[in-house]
């Protein structure tokens, strides 16, 4: 007769088993059971049965909002300067007017920009979540619909339940477990002498770890162009979305890690990562001096045992609809980039991280609870500085070449907009551009900041 | 299964709006997302900081006085009624407008009162005349250092010579629609807000 402590043992055994025998160990060894794949597409299937029962749904009730995915404002295909409109305006004028000449009208186009970008910017909607063209049965990326069918309901609280009541706690279970292991791992193999062994053994903890936190996301990740990989000696660099970017490109390389030293079991897994292997951590007064900074990197990478820095020159989170100006400091030190753009499927969970909502436990709970986090990741070849050109203008480059392959929008306005006030002499520039339109000046700049 | 925003608006509401601005009901929704999105303080109402926080907004020369428009003599908190009623003045003349009878007067998208809006960009102080000093202030905010006061005056008397009809040295709102012709305000005055699927 089994008493109720030792069923309660048991099912735990059976638990424990079944997540080390089915996830951990082929977690750990890179081979794919396919469950996930299964399960991908089932939510495909399903998703896409909701989507066309909305659509119906909304076709017999035209008072229904829907959706936009393009936005407000109809734009026209090819962005217009401020000359030409300018001048469009101008051309209706009756009189004839010559070249270099005011106009009362001319201050409508200001007027028109400004409504605009009241209505709809380029800037703050990329530091809040993507609006998805359809609903995809999360509560959280319900904007506008309503109740449209009971099967849809059932359906959506079926989804609640699996979500809460099955995969979080799995996914937690691995989580846990990855983290403890990365910590206990690099720990152990930090009390090696170094050596070959040691490095390899390093590599293989972390990715082990980076692989069960994978499975702990249900995370699908489509790795493009491998023959670029990052090489060791050389800077990494990619778009960010997330502290979850590390772990999806954790997972099919090593990195050494690029911040700041933090308190908490933050610290604690900083700590003990950086035993094993070199990872470039900074006390937050250091990261102030910007040459320190640039020195140490510039000394990780001339060591070519040491592997490639990974680094995000945004600076900050963006919400993966584009990328933001890059930071021109990892640019200067001089070293191969590899660029790498990451593209997460929005259908499946919104990976962004919006840290003035949402504290890091509050996004990692949201993370485990959407239906999964699948993503594309595409290695682009390396870049170096050319001759001539400067760390700015090579950044952009960088920048273009990952927005274009991620299929992002390429802004140069700075990330660091969503704290901050934008600069001056970014008004000052529009200004000088329109003086020199009225009055004809000979010195006619293109403008350097976003226009 | 409600959603967030714009389950603060009640229906009677966007009747209401619907009535006043002539948007159509999704073209309100949308755009009350966008009003919620903005209001940072979750008060129901925009201050002038909360305009100011859209770059591109803060970096056009004219910002100041386009958030000028949006809020009432003396009030500094513009909640939404009131900030459809200023962007309903942007919302493109569609034909089948032209013919309604002006029982609820005119439109708020009618050309006088874009041409109105326009006006007061420059006549901050309301008195229905745009003096050399309003112009030149404008002109100022346009070009900023980069052109000298001799210069910007003689622009400026310039412009008012051509508008100036009657001789009093500034620009009355007569002058001002007349001095730009019809086809201006058609044309190049919309804002396409609201060309939505």
């Amino acid at each position: 007769m089994l008493g109720g402590w030792d069923i309660a043992f048991l099912l735990l055994q059976l638990w424990v088993s079944i997540v080390a025998g089915l996830i951990l160990l082929p977690a750990m060894f890179g081979v794919s059971l396919g469950f996930t794949d299964i399960y991908i597409k089932g939510l495909l299937k399903t998703l896409e049965w909701a989507t066309l029962r909305i659509q119906r749904g909304q076709k017999e009730k035209p008072n229904v909002p829907q959706q936009l995915a393009n936005g407000i404002i109809e734009k026209e295909d090819s962005p217009t300067s401020m000359e030409e409109e300018i001048g469009e305006l101008r051309r209706s004028h009756p009189k004839n007017l010559a070249e270099g000449n005011f106009t009362l009208c001319d201050a409508f186009y200001f007027c028109k920009k400004g409504i605009e970008n009241i209505v709809e910017d380029q800037v703050t909607q990329r530091f809040s979540s993507e609006e998805l063209a359809s609903w995809n049965l999360l509560t959280r990326t319900n904007n506008n619909f309503r109740y449209i069918s009971v099967r849809l309901t059932i359906i959506w609280g079926l989804g609640v339940f699996i979500r809460y009541c099955v995969l979080l706690p799995l996914r937690i279970t691995l989580a846990v477990i990855g983290l403890s292991w990365l910590v206990t791992g690099t720990t152990l193999v930090g009390l090696l002498p170094g050596c070959r062994m040691k490095n390899w053994l390093s590599d293989l903890v972390h990715i082990t770890c980076y692989r069960i936190c994978a499975r702990g996301l249900s995370a699908t990740i489509h790795y493009h162009n491998k023959e670029n990989r990052p090489k060791k000696g050389g800077i990494c660099v990619a778009n960010h979305t997330s502290p979850i970017d590390i772990v999806i490109l954790a997972n099919d390389g090593c990195y050494a890690m690029v911040g700041q030293i933090h308190g908490g079991l933050m610290g604690v897994i900083q700590r003990s990562m950086v035993r094993s292997c070199p990872h470039v951590w900074f006390e937050r007064s250091e990261m102030k001096d910007r040459h320190a900074v640039a020195k140490r990197l510039q000394d990780h990478i001339a060591d070519k045992t040491k592997l490639p820095i990974l680094i995000f020159p945004e600076g900050t989170c963006i919400n993966n609809t584009s990328v933001m100006m890059f930071k021109k400091g990892s640019f200067e030190i001089g070293g191969t980039i590899y660029p790498v753009a990451i593209k997460y499927d929005p259908r499946f969970g919104d990976a962004f991280w919006n840290s003035a909502k949402y504290n890091m436990v509050s996004y990692i709970l949201r993370m485990m609870t959407s239906w999964a986090i699948v993503c594309n990741v595409w290695y682009l070849p390396p870049m170096t500085l050319q001759d001539g050109e400067d760390a700015v203008h090579f950044a952009n480059r960088v920048k273009s070449a990952i927005a274009n392959q991620g299929g992002l929008v390429d802004l140069s306005w700075d990330g660091g907009l969503k704290r901050e006030k934008v600069k001056e002499s970014f008004k000052e520039e529009q200004q000088k551009m329109y003086s020199s339109m009225i009055v004809g000046l000979d010195c006619h700049e293109t403008s350097v900041g976003p226009a | 299964m409600g959603s967030r925003a714009s389950s603060l608006l009640r229906e009677e509401d966007i009747e209401e709006i619907k009535k006043e601005t002539g948007f159509s009901h999704s073209q309100i929704t949308r755009l009350y997302s966008r009003f919620h999105s903005l209001d940072k303080g979750e008060n129901g109402a925009l201050s002038r900081e909360d305009f100011q926080r859209i770059p591109e907004l803060a970096i056009n020369p004219l910002g100041d006085r386009i958030i000028n428009a949006f809020f009432p003599e003396g009030e500094d908190q513009v909640n939404f009624r009131g900030f459809m009623r200023t962007l309903a003045h942007f919302r493109p003349v569609e034909d089948n407008e032209k013919n309604k009878d002006g029982a609820t007067g005119e439109p708020l998208n009618s050309r006088t009162n874009k041409l109105l809006f326009a006006f007061r960009l420059y006549d901050l102080d309301r008195d229905d005349k745009i003096s050399r000093d309003e112009l030149l202030q404008v002109l100022r905010m346009m070009v900023g250092v980069n052109i000298s006061d001799e210069q910007l005056g003689s622009i400026a008397d310039r412009t008012i010579q051509e508008a100036d009809t009657n001789g009093d040295m500034c620009i009355s709102f007569n002058e001002f629609t007349k001095a730009h012709g019809k086809r201006v305000m058609l044309q190049t005055w919309q804002c396409n807000v609201t060309k939505l699927k």
